[in-house]
């Protein structure tokens, strides 16, 4: 063990971690508020709370079927998307004509819809869920002990962030769908079912939401606020990095959660705050956000 | 005589406008028979949450700004006038003030940064400062964290009126909220509100005519976050508590909650929602959690079905303004 500025240096690795697992989470959450903004035009606040129903789908997936941790993280996701999918046909449909706040006020009423019954249901304490036996254990890396789990979460979001980033930049549905954000109207002309694709759009978004959720499941516990106030953290997230750019809302939200960790070892008292503080600044400096274009 | 110095100007405003008036003389009589019929310290607090959303309505309905952080001013107002009143012995008038003028700080310092979005944004902007300023209320010592500040004495108005006694107390928020009310009307219906109309319509526009839309925007926000601030103040001396609750994030939905069933961009509208939200909950208070539920269906319902809300469907049905 050694010392940097004065701090173990097993203290600084270990809340750089942690950053890193909060900055992948900050990082999925954003980058589906971005598709879904891009696509739909709506700011979806129920983001935090489908991802706490991603966690939830996990924990009961276990309690009563005994399904475990693996087939939940492709179930899970699977079923809330769809769920969200249904949400986009009866609600969010009838929207997109409007002001984008309505789309905002409307998710934020399913956001209380969602956290209420969870709440009703489980009260407000969380509920433990155990890491998967694969993945129990750790390693020691001589200057830090890994646990198994947490190395794989990071592992996990950076391969989906990127896998999600090539579809959209460098496929031919991204083709479609980027062309579908900026003339529905045409990509219509081509034969293409622009409303399917949009609630199919908004389906992925939430089942991306979904997934971190369950990956969340084992390191925080499942509870029904665990969303709420994780997404106002993203919203913060969002405005600093724009949602112009896929890539730029990956690499904001890693590098904020790792700000975020090392703020933890060298001024615990700001750790909460220090993301929001960011975000002024930016405000301040760079108005359109890092990798914004304008608006 | 200049228009903007005739402090008469907002009742000859209302007197040209029937359907206002009456509905002024309406709301007014109400209010001062009210109290004999049920429960003052309910009616007090519903009348500091009216004033609240018509404080937010200033912005989301005359500006088009949709500020999702409201609590904070509300919140940290009232924590201001609880612990003025409390530690340093303010009396109620001070008090108050003291919260006003705190409030309009933190809109000064929040509007001039959320202002240099546009949109959607500017709600999330707002959003994250207010959720800053919880977090700094619950690491604060004065703020009592999950306590708040609780027992705050009420004292005497200006030495004179000992507002211990229920019905002073009434007159004196009666009073507050209707100069509240009155002040919003006339913002509404001045030159300057015309200009603030001008920019929710068409922003782009606005400028080209020659209008700094910033600063009418920061004025506007900061006229908004002080009359949040009046109401969160007057309910900390009021309820004589601070808490929490004030200024977390679900107060800023609940704003937006009654502003939305009243009516956005209506003048009595976030007064009936204010009521109507504030009732239902004290109603529905045995059945707990599902407050929660019941607020979100409202929401639902209401930017789907019923974008006017109840004041702007009344009018609409009446064929008149309110």
């Amino acid at each position: 063990m050694f010392e940097i500025f004065g701090i173990p240096s097993t203290a600084l690795f270990g809340q750089l971690l942690i950053g890193l697992i909060n900055g992948s989470f900050y990082a999925l959450l954003s980058l589906g508020l971005a598709v879904i903004f891009g696509m739909l035009n709506i700011i979806n606040f129920s983001h935090g709370a489908q991802y706490m129903m991603g966690a939830f789908a996990a924990y009961l997936l276990l309690q009563y079927s005994g399904i475990g941790y693996w087939p939940a993280l492709i179930v899970a996701p699977v079923l809330v998307g769809i769920t969200g999918m249904i949400v986009e046909r009866l609600f969010l449909q009838w929207l997109y004509k409007l002001d984008h706040l309505y789309g905002l006020l409307l998710t934020f009423g399913l956001a209380l819809i969602i956290e209420g019954v969870a709440r009703n249901h489980y009260g407000s304490a969380g509920m433990p869920y155990t890491v998967p036996e694969s993945l129990q254990g750790g390693r020691n890396l001589g200057f830090m002990f890994l646990p198994n789990y947490r190395a794989w979460v990071i592992v996990a979001s950076l391969t989906i962030c990127i896998a999600t980033w090539f579809v959209i930049e460098r496929t031919r549905l991204g083709a479609y769908l980027r062309a579908a954000t900026e003339n529905p109207s045409l990509v219509r002309a081509f034969g293409i079912n622009v409303p399917r694709m949009i609630t199919l759009t908004y389906g992925f978004g939430v089942a991306l939401a979904a997934f971190a959720g369950v990956m969340a499941a084992p390191i925080y516990n499942v509870s029904p606020q665990m969303g709420s106030e994780l997404i106002i953290v993203v919203f913060a997230v969002v405005v600093i990095g724009g949602m112009g750019s896929i890539l730029g809302a990956i690499v904001t939200g890693f590098g904020l959660g790792v700000i975020e960790g090392l703020t933890k070892v060298f001024f615990p008292e700001a750790s909460n705050t220090v993301i929001f503080v960011i975000m002024a600044i930016v405000l301040l400096v760079r108005p359109a956000g890092l990798f914004g274009r304008g608006g | 005589m200049d228009r903007a110095a005739d402090p008469l100007l907002s009742v000859r405003a209302l007197v040209l406008a029937p359907s206002k008036t009456i509905a002024f003389v309406v709301m007014v009589v109400a209010l001062v028979v009210a109290p004999f019929f049920t429960y003052p310290l309910f009616l007090m607090q519903a009348m500091c949450f009216a004033l609240f959303a018509c404080a937010f309505n200033l912005l989301i309905g005359y500006v088009g700004l949709l500020s999702f952080g409201h609590a904070l001013y509300f919140g940290w107002a009232s924590y201001l006038s609880a612990y003025s009143a409390k530690a340093w012995g303010f009396p109620p008038e001070l008090a108050i003030l003291t919260g006003t003028a705190t409030a309009a700080i933190c809109g000064l310092a929040a509007g001039s940064l959320a202002i240099r979005r546009q949109g959607i944004y500017f709600a999330m902007i707002t959003l994250a400062l207010a959720q800053m300023m919880f977090f700094f209320a619950l690491q604060a010592k004065f703020t009592g964290g999950e306590d708040g500040i609780q027992a705050v004495p009420r004292g005497t108005l200006f030495g004179l009126i000992d507002l211990h006694n229920e019905m002073a107390m009434y007159v004196v928020v009666l009073v507050i909220f209707l100069a509240g009310f009155l002040f919003i009307y006339r913002i509404v219906h001045s030159p300057f509100g015309e200009v603030l109309k001008a920019i929710r319509e068409n922003e782009p526009r606005a400028i080209s005519l020659g209008y700094k839309t910033d600063r009418y925007k920061l004025v506007a926000f900061v006229l908004s976050a002080t009359l949040a601030g009046v109401a969160g103040a007057t309910k900390a001396i009021v309820l004589q508590l601070a808490s929490l609750t004030d200024v977390n994030w679900p107060m800023s939905g609940e704003v937006v909650l009654m502003t939305l069933v009243g009516g956005l961009g209506t003048i009595f509208g976030p007064i009936v929602g204010s009521f109507v939200i504030l009732l239902m909950q004290y109603k529905l208070a045995i059945v707990g959690e599902w407050v929660l539920v019941i607020q979100g269906v409202i929401f639902v319902a209401c930017v789907l079905l019923f974008r006017r809300g109840i004041v702007g469907e009344l009018a609409n049905w009446l064929r008149i303004r309110l």
